[in-house]
């Protein structure tokens, strides 16, 4: 048996992004001047969380080889409507979460018509819905704020710690993985998401359900960047229409998926990949602060490291005979 | 095999723009038995295939399985109805592993999630029936290679169920051993009641497998007959037809035996596609690469053109050894060569760009002053092309995409000749074009010669390399296997050193390259 | 020679007719339309002082959508744009502070800055063949983080030279502003390389199929790192045309330029896609959204319902004719 083997050429996206946000994060905690603490853990874990949760909508567009550039924006939109729903008594905040969740669907949705029946290109059609979504987050809230009664409970429970040791974002995220993404790996509309990436045409000759694959590609990744939207307002218990935010999360997306080894040509790689790209590009981002460096150096290191990452991909170019394919 | 014969089509007729690739065909297909097509490039088999298994639907015709009319809307469609191809152009998706491949359209499920293990036993159970126990279902597709690929394509289909098995070429890519492995699977499968149709280039193939053939000539069946009631040669005639509907013009006296080649390859190679090729081409000559398709013709010329990368051997240009990096050093003026790519619509043209860009667009550099298009001169020169090639377009602001298949064609070959090549390679350029400018394109070759440039042609059609060549080279495997030269270039020679079948004419052939 | 002229008519005729294609049509129909409305809101929209103002507003967005122009004709896309812009406009003013050689160098050494960014850029997209989203990407990163060191994370304390003010603001010939004037020779230098020089040739070629291109002879990948330095540079000048100005560069200045380019490149009929598309497009572009995003302002709607009204806008004239033809 070395089926092993197989599996660990699979992973290997996923597994070299393990490999780097452990290392990251190492030299990140043995330099904090707090150690390796429940607090410091749980602080990091949290921040690392979010960008995790958008990664993970970012790689299943990124996996039927489209792009989606309104993720952050419904991230932010999930934010400010969960500000205002997320309130109230558990009837009432439960049925809030299950609206923020089925708006962010809804964005993905509508995201999916566009692209599959208007024949747009996903990211043209995202760019202008990442406008539309905004426009309403801003009409939401604004200026910053949330509702008095807001689930702060709620909030602490999910940012806090579990027994006192464990983040208890880190077991949501894994809940994540575990309710969504091994479910949708294991049905057939994630093998089809797998196959549209991976060659169109085949996958329609192989009889796929290749329209539907995309269009869940699309509700899943708006329903992922509304989870990320939820755990951001549970940090920071208000709402904000922030533009920048918005598109921060939008590019930290991207560079998350190429860093977990997801091919932004479709058809490879992992959301587990990208949720491990998210944490060690969130670690990089603040190596800075506990080696006292001025935060001001971060853009410029993250930048760095992400040239230097996919540049160390393009070594196979070196193994093509015909030059023909360098161009397809 | 007297009752209701298992699938049945007639009438059938297919057109792409105004191309017929199918014209009032029809096909009988018996349960257990082995059916071959034949026929040569271009005969319409692709499309008889891709209308039964539901990639295209007819312009015209029926169909019947097991007396029944069908229609299918979609490939899903014919193979629920148990009509399963497996396709010369593979339909595996690369980044997914065997086993998801074999299984791909409707795997196993347990608790509504994909069961992996039962998959998993479905895929080695179907990769064992097609002879592919050493395949492991948990590699991936994109790292096998080729010849594995195609043993997967086939437990694909296999696992579908079929009633009736399209194999299209299903050999080409396999090694020796797999072939005599695939053999015993179709053999057994016929046994066990299948109907299979086979299509393929080789006879010896059918020879060994088929129960009954079909002859397909110009998009029609010609006939079908009882495998064993007609010798190769009778076979090899129905596929060439009689008529022979090319005129092609008078070839003169070769040029002296030492004048010296303008271009000469001496024991180039290439990965495991090229194999120790050596030849000269002479100025005013048209030698012709011939053989079945895919023997590493296209490689060839792609390596002459500086495309490939760790070619070995040495490239002679007026007998000075020359290295060629990319197609703009071996378009430049003191190597002067230009090659017709393969397929017009992806190498040869922009298509939605003018004819006027796409006829400049190789000459650009010798019709720009300081990088600005003289916009005089490059009207005369394309003004003076579409005369020479008479190509037939409203004006040349138009997109080439408007312009018939004949026609671009002409635009890729006029783009060519607007830097005066000395060395013309030309990759299967009649493909898919109508006869009048097949001899039009004919002519033309034979003035280019006249004028000195050596021309080197490959054909996928032998009645263009009996026609147009002083001399055809047949490859097989990547190596040179033959080598005829004037009147020894001959349909019987042809065919019979492509399909390395041992007759008297290759004999012959292989006699001439000796002296 | 009559038959000839007559058939040069004929063909220039053609030459417009084709030249003319339904996206710039619907285009400026869609600026008059905007027109219209606006002067339903004030009488002062149709003013010449107002239509001249928003030129010039619609210049510093023109410069900057030319660059992009020419990447997407490429099929590719520069999400280097906001940072190499405030790039552009923070070196320009950074030699300012150098005295008179200083002053005098300050535009074109910031148009240097980004093309040198440009170019490695290039040198990822070409040779490395590493997508343009993550190259540009990354290229943004770092120079987002060089100028955030060099700034310190302020606002830079240099204020922009007299020549970029006067590029910016003054008027060399009466009444027309000198930034219509600079994206006028932008504009017009981009319209004759596109159209009559062997590069624009191969840029469209090469958007349309490199493989071709690359069988025809054509150095493609050099091609593609130059287009990168070109988009670089314009970007930077775009940063230095927005410093003089303002009078001075800012921290986040180049944030909000990055979609309106891609929108106004794609709205003026340049397909995502790469290889097709004309100037004359992009100009119509430029001024359409220039004019939408001055109307929503004219008429009072509150930002978010400009964003809303923006991505509607933008997604309908897409359908409308935007859509990629349909290929099975």
């Amino acid at each position: 048996m070395k089926d092993w083997r197989y599996i660990l050429a699979e992973q290997r996206g996923t597994l070299l992004a393990l490999a780097l946000f452990l290392l990251m994060f190492t030299i990140y905690v043995t330099n904090h001047p707090a150690g390796f603490t429940p607090n410091v853990v749980t602080t990091a874990a949290n921040k690392g969380v979010i960008l995790a949760l958008v990664a993970m909508a970012q790689c299943f567009v990124v996996l039927t080889a489209g792009i989606d550039l309104s993720v952050g924006m419904v991230f932010i939109l999930a934010n400010c409507l969960g500000s205002y729903i997320i309130a109230g008594s558990a009837i009432e905040i439960t049925l809030g979460l299950i609206g923020v969740m089925a708006a962010g669907a809804a964005c993905g949705a509508l995201n999916g018509l566009i692209v599959i029946y208007g024949r747009l290109q996903p990211i043209v059609t995202t760019i202008a819905t990442g406008a539309i979504f905004f426009g309403i987050a801003l009409w939401l809230r604004p200026y910053p704020g949330s509702e008095p009664d807001f689930a702060a409970d709620l909030a602490d429970a999910l940012t806090g710690k579990l027994f006192d040791t464990v983040p208890a974002s880190l077991v949501f995220l894994a809940g994540v993985i575990v309710v969504v993404w091994i479910p949708f790996r294991r049905s057939l509309i994630g093998r089809t998401v797998y196959a549209v990436g991976s060659s169109d045409q085949a996958a329609y000759m192989s009889g796929l359900p290749v329209r539907l694959g995309r269009f869940s590609a699309f509700v899943l990744s708006g329903f992922l960047a509304s989870l990320g939207g939820i755990f951001l307002t549970f940090i920071t218990y208000s709402g904000e229409a922030s533009l920048a935010n918005g598109d921060n999360y939008t590019l930290f997306s991207i560079a998350s998926v190429v860093l977990g080894g997801v091919s932004l040509y479709g058809g490879r790689g992992s959301a587990v990949g990208a949720i491990f790209g998210a944490l060690a590009f969130r670690a990089i981002g603040d190596l800075l602060f506990v080696f006292d460096l001025d935060p001001l150096w971060q853009p410029l290191f993250q930048g760095i490291v992400l040239g230097l990452a996919v540049t160390l991909g393009a070594a196979r170019l070196f193994q093509v005979r015909n030059r023909l394919e360098l161009f397809n | 095999m007297g009752e209701t014969p298992l699938f049945r089509m007639e009438g059938i007729s297919k057109r792409y723009g105004g191309v017929h690739a199918l014209e009032n065909a029809s096909l009988t297909v018996h349960a257990g038995a082995v059916h071959a097509i034949l026929g040569e490039n271009g005969a319409g088999k692709s499309t008889l295939i891709k209308i039964m298994s539901g990639v295209v639907a007819p312009n015209e015709g029926r169909m019947f399985l097991e007396g029944e009319e069908v229609s299918f809307a979609d490939p899903a469609a014919a193979n629920r109805a148990g009509i399963v191809c497996i396709f010369q152009e593979l339909s595996l998706i690369p980044d997914l592993s065997v086993a998801d491949n074999i299984i791909v359209s409707n795997p196993p499920t347990r608790f509504g999630l994909i069961d992996h293990r039962a998959q998993r036993r479905m895929a080695e159970e179907a990769l064992a029936r097609a002879g592919g126990e050493d395949i492991h279902p948990m590699a991936m597709v994109r790292d096998l290679p080729l010849s594995r690929q195609q043993i997967v394509e086939i437990a694909k289909a296999l696992a579908r169920k079929p009633r009736l098995l399209i194999l299209d070429e299903a050999t080409s890519a396999l090694t020796a051993s797999d072939v005599t492995r695939v053999f015993e699977v179709i053999k057994r499968l016929r046994d066990e009641g299948l109907a299979l149709l086979y299509i393929s280039h080789r006879m010896h193939e059918i020879a060994e497998l088929a129960d009954e053939c079909t002859v397909f000539r110009n998009g029609h069946n010609v006939e079908s007959y009882q495998q064993g009631a007609k010798t190769d040669n009778e076979v090899v005639e129905m596929m060439i037809g009689r008529e022979y509907s090319h005129v092609f013009p008078a070839k003169p006296t070769p040029p002296p035996a030492d004048k010296p080649p303008v271009l000469e390859l001496k024991n180039l190679s290439w990965t495991d596609r090229l194999r120790d090729i050596s030849f000269g081409v002479r100025p005013g000559e048209v030698v012709g690469l011939g053989g079945l398709d895919g023997q590493g013709q296209r490689e060839l010329l792609l390596a002459m053109f500086g495309v490939l990368r760790s070619v070995e051997g040495e490239i002679v240009v007026d007998g000075r050894k020359r290295t060629i990096g990319s197609p703009r050093e071996a378009k430049s003026k003191d190597i002067g060569m230009a090659l017709i790519p393969e397929d017009r619509k992806t190498e040869g043209l922009m298509l939605p760009m003018s004819v006027r860009d796409n006829l400049s667009f190789a000459a650009l550099d010798r019709l720009t002053r300081f990088g600005v298009v003289d916009r005089s001169t490059e009207s005369a020169d394309i003004e003076r092309m579409m005369k020479l090639l008479a190509v037939r377009s409203d004006g040349t602001a138009i997109p080439v995409a408007a312009l018939s298949g004949g026609n671009q064609q002409k635009v890729v070959i006029a783009k060519w000749l607007m830097i005066s090549p000395r060395i013309i390679l030309l990759n299967d350029p009649t493909r898919g074009i109508d006869v009048g400018t097949k001899q039009e394109l004919y002519q033309l070759l034979r003035r280019l010669a006249d004028d000195g440039a050596a021309i080197i042609l490959y054909s996928t059609d032998y009645d263009e390399l009996i026609g147009c060549c002083d001399r055809v080279l047949v490859m097989y495997d990547g190596a040179i296997h033959a080598e005829l030269v004037g009147d020894e270039i001959t349909e019987h020679a042809l065919v019979g050193s492509a399909l390395n079948i041992d007759s008297a004419q290759s004999d012959t052939a292989f006699a001439s390259r000796a002296q | 020679m009559t038959i000839q002229s007559s058939r040069e008519r004929h063909s220039f005729w053609h030459a417009i007719a084709a030249r003319i294609d339904l996206p710039i049509v619907t285009a400026f129909a869609c600026i008059i339309v905007l027109l219209l409305v606006g002067s339903l809101y004030s009488e002062n929209f149709l003013s010449p002082e107002y239509l001249l103002q928003q030129l010039k507003v619609a210049s510093f967005l023109g410069v900057i959508a030319t660059g992009m122009m020419l990447i997407i004709l490429l099929g590719h896309i520069d999400l280097s744009v906001p940072w190499l812009l405030t790039t552009g406009a923070m070196m320009a003013s950074a030699a300012t502070a150098y005295g008179t050689a200083g002053a005098i160098l300050a535009i074109p050494f910031g148009v240097a800055c980004g093309f040198v960014m440009g170019l490695i850029s290039g040198i990822g997209v070409a040779y490395l063949r590493i997508p343009a989203m993550i190259v540009t990407l990354a290229m943004n990163a770092i120079a987002q983080g060089l100028m955030v060191a060099f700034t310190g994370g302020a606002s830079p304390a240099d204020s922009a030279s007299p020549a970029m003010r006067y590029l910016a603001t003054g008027e060399l010939i009466f009444g027309i502003p000198n930034a219509v004037l600079v994206w006028a020779v932008v504009g017009g230098v981009a319209v004759f390389v596109l159209s009559r020089t062997g590069f624009g040739r191969s840029v469209y070629a090469i958007g349309n199929r490199e493989g071709a291109a690359y069988l025809s002879g054509v150095p493609t990948q050099r091609i593609l790192m130059f287009a990168f330095a070109i988009s670089g540079a314009l970007a930077a000048l775009g940063g230095v045309l927005l410093a003089g100005y303002a009078g001075k560069a800012a921290q986040s200045m180049g944030d909000v330029y990055l979609l309106p380019a891609i929108a106004s490149v794609v709205l003026g009929g340049t397909s995502i896609l790469g290889g097709r598309g004309n100037y004359l497009g992009t100009v119509a572009g430029v001024i359409l959204i220039t004019l939408l995003q001055s109307i929503l302002s004219v008429m009072q709607i509150a930002e978010f319902g400009r964003q809303i009204i923006y991505g509607v806008v933008i997604v309908a004239m897409l359908l409308l004719y935007g859509r990629e033809k349909f290929t099975r």
